[in-house]
């Protein structure tokens, strides 16, 4: 192939140099990598906030921090994971880089509108992180009034601006996803043409556009009621606390659809690459999608059963809750469906893929069991409740952010990683998760509250188990970092499509020219069909 | 130097094929950016409608004691700035600079005074103690708290209103330089176009905030 034997192939990294060539680009795919950067930062920065955590749970009585430390520690965890990593990881980092490739254009619709919503994004976590050094803050990642607004003596108002902020980045992120999908396909690329990748970002993006504002005047009403005392949230002037957390969840709630629906598109590509087959049922896991996002904007008060709202809405959110578990099912038995009788091989993006629908069925499963409103009164507010969603945000949604990173690693940077090592790795997070999060479903189960840094001793065991197995994520997280670092320099290099896979983003040079195709693609066939592809041989390991 | 100008804005950028592409591009970003400003604004709606629902007496009190003659003027001269608005795109789209300059002029002028009147009128609030805060005092209820509910949304959701306003007219003064830089014609003037989208909306929802804060309950005053 021409890029084995010309590697001075002009492509997006190559084209110019500087810093100024980086920081004033309008390349999605630059972008998509000061996205990546940005939000690896972020991840560690939430992590170590996860270590101080599980580390002062070791013990029972709390030796390691005071009670309004672990306060903070729990609240920065939440903040940094949800707003400044999940959020944006996948949309932001691999939809940028893929998803313009995956139509057939050149860029997004918007660049420039693309690149200030990474400068929001960048000034959103300055904020929160000046918030941060400057003393904290305690509220938790939801803000529930009235502590947040009479209360807290925390850096409540840099923080909310900081997600306020980065609540634009998600917006015009979103926004400049839908104009794409819309306008920017190529000659023959139609609707049920595009890869299921591109569908659940359209889905996504809907809920960036719907869901986010809500989120930013809500943020907005907060920092006015502690700056002027406004009363819109204070029982004393009768104003109702709840009110703030049926606005806080009707954006919240549809967020672990930001987080997830992504994860679900990954998952979609990976499965049918690995099993070289069509995507079983095209339209019904494509349709899901969109089923989901529309679901998820009508079931928030599942997470208010207990705040005092009425039985009667208790009930519908109950029921409609139910309701989202068919879509998500549909993708789980259309993958499984796939992978029947298909020609299954076990690269690294595959065992991500297959961690993914794993931990999602059990953190989809249990959120049936909270979904339920006798269950639910039990188990509110105790580490069932943290079990369930880190099972859908950590298994599901990381486990697929891991697993697009490997699968389109060749085409980003034009290498190889170390397939053994990758391996490896994929296998420690896979343990290392359920080490650390499974005895926290038991924990829940038997009554530990969460948010507390002090339980009874009986307890003890369990925790134990699950800060070691924090430290096995940690270390099956550390190794990527290593080795995807040294593939920049001492991968093999990768060919065009080094996976055999059938998207338009494989059938260009890797890493891809500055305008993606150096001719426009003709589409003619629909997504996944293997029989047009031919497998360039490459070794990998 | 303008027809200069004119050659530059009318290449198509490059990820598009073609200038219909682009346009269209433009028009659906634009729709949804209004989009997620409904969903902005309706946040605030929303809790409206609840504490409506909640202290509907206190909230008529509250209603009569704004001046609903100024409203209504200010209604009247936000509705014919949105009228020079089209007549400004309309302009744009015959081609005709001048034309568009004069109204994209009226435009600004008619929003100034909109935002002139209303800052009257939240200074006529500050001297009668009807912003939220310990001073405030609304006479005729002993339920100060909820009135001081009403004139929190009143100002949260004015403010807003006024603050897309003021935005608004930096948008028009910056399609007023670029009109008089002559880069828009017959051909491309989607960005007069996109502006005057984002007028017209910022109109719309005055014309839900008059009725709801002014003209609820007159009688009672």
């Amino acid at each position: 192939m021409n890029t084995a034997v010309m590697p001075e192939r002009e492509n997006y990294l190559n084209a110019s140099y500087g810093l100024k060539s980086w920081l004033l680009t309008k390349d999605h795919k630059r972008i998509a990598l000061l996205y990546l950067i940005t939000i690896t930062l972020f991840f560690l920065l939430g992590g170590v906030f996860a270590t101080l955590i599980r580390l002062e749970l070791l013990s029972p009585n709390g030796h390691l921090m005071s009670s309004d430390t672990y306060n903070k520690m729990f609240t920065m965890h939440g903040v940094v994971m949800i707003f400044f990593f999940l959020i944006p990881s996948i949309p932001a980092a691999i939809g940028n880089f893929v998803l313009p490739m995956m139509i057939g254009a050149r860029d997004l619709a918007f660049p420039r509108i693309n690149l200030l919503s990474w400068y929001l994004l960048v000034i959103g976590g300055l904020l929160a992180i000046f918030a941060m050094v400057s003393g904290g803050v305690d509220t938790g990642w939801t803000f529930y009034t009235p502590y947040s607004t009479s209360y807290s003596n925390t850096w409540v108002i840099a923080t909310a601006l900081g997600i306020f902020v980065a609540g634009f980045s998600s917006i015009l992120t979103g926004l400049n996803f839908i104009v794409t999908i819309h306008r920017m396909r190529a000659p023959g690329m139609t609707w049920f043409r595009m890869p299921l990748f591109v569908w659940a970002h359209y889905a996504t993006s809907v809920i960036q556009v719907l869901g986010t504002p809500v989120l930013a005047v809500t943020l907005v009403l907060v920092l006015c009621e502690r700056l002027f005392h406004i009363g819109l949230f204070d029982p004393a002037l009768g104003g109702d606390p709840v009110l703030f957390q049926h606005l806080f969840w009707f954006y919240s709630h549809p967020a672990v659809y930001i987080m997830v629906l992504p994860a679900m598109g990954v998952v979609s590509e990976l499965v049918s690459t690995f099993s070289r087959k069509a995507i079983f049922g095209y339209k019904f896991v494509a349709f899901s999608s969109v089923a989901i996002a529309v679901l998820g904007f009508l079931v928030w008060g599942h997470h208010m059963f207990v705040s005092g709202q009425s039985l009667y809405a208790g009930m519908v959110f109950s029921f409609l809750s139910y309701f989202v578990a068919i879509p998500s099912a549909i993708k789980v038995f259309n993958w499984t469906a796939t992978l029947y009788k298909g020609s299954i091989s076990f690269e690294t993006p595959m065992l991500y893929a297959f961690g993914f629908i794993g931990l999602f069925t059990i953190g989809g499963l249990t959120g049936l069991f909270v979904a339920a409103l006798g269950v639910d009164i039990h188990v509110t507010d105790t580490y069932f409740v943290v079990a369930h969603f880190h099972y859908i945000m950590v298994g599901g949604a990381i486990m697929a952010y891991m697993g697009a990173i490997h699968f389109w690693w060749p085409k980003m940077t034009g290498r190889m990683y170390p397939e053994g090592w990758a391996k490896l790795s994929a296998l420690v997070i896979f343990l290392g998760f359920n080490l650390t999060f499974f005895p926290q479903f038991i924990l829940g189960y038997l009554g530990m509250p969460r948010r507390y840094h002090t339980y009874p001793d009986e307890f003890q065991v369990l925790h134990v188990f699950s800060t070691a197995g924090a430290s096995v994520l940690a270390v099956g997280y550390f190794i990527p970092l290593v080795y995807l670092l040294w593939s920049l320099r001492y991968g093999k290099v990768a060919g065009a499509n080094p996976w055999g896979a059938t998207g338009l983003e494989w059938q260009t040079a890797s890493p891809p020219p500055v305008h993606n195709f150096d001719v426009t693609p003709v589409v003619d066939c629909d997504a996944y069909d293997y029989s047009r592809v031919i497998r360039e041989v490459v070794e990998i390991g | 130097m303008a027809s200069q100008a004119h050659v530059e804005t009318l290449a198509v950028r490059e990820q598009f094929d073609t200038a219909h592409q682009q346009q269209d591009a433009s028009t659906l970003g634009m729709w949804i950016f209004l989009l997620t400003e409904i969903m902005f604004f309706g946040g605030m709606f929303m809790m409206y409608t609840v504490y409506r629902a909640v202290y509907p007496h206190v909230f008529g009190l509250a209603s009569s004691t704004l001046n609903e003659m100024i409203g209504a003027v200010n209604t009247a001269v936000l509705l014919c700035s949105s009228f020079t608005m089209v007549l400004a795109v309309r302009g744009a789209q015959l081609g005709r600079r001048r034309t568009v300059m004069l109204f994209l002029i009226l435009t600004i002028v008619l929003g100034l005074v909109f935002l002139g009147v209303k800052g009257f009128e939240w200074n006529q609030k500050f001297q009668e103690h009807h912003v939220p805060g310990l001073a405030f005092h609304m006479e005729g209820t002993s339920q100060q708290g909820p009135a001081q509910l009403f004139f929190s949304l009143y100002f949260a959701m004015t403010g807003l209103h006024a603050l897309h306003m003021v935005l608004g007219c930096g948008l028009m003064l910056y399609l007023l330089w670029r009109t008089y830089r002559g880069t828009y014609s017959a051909e491309y003037y989607t960005p007069i176009d996109m502006g005057g989208l984002y007028w017209h909306f910022v109109d719309v929802i005055w014309i839900f905030l008059f009725p709801l804060l002014y003209l609820i309950d007159r009688h009672l005053k």
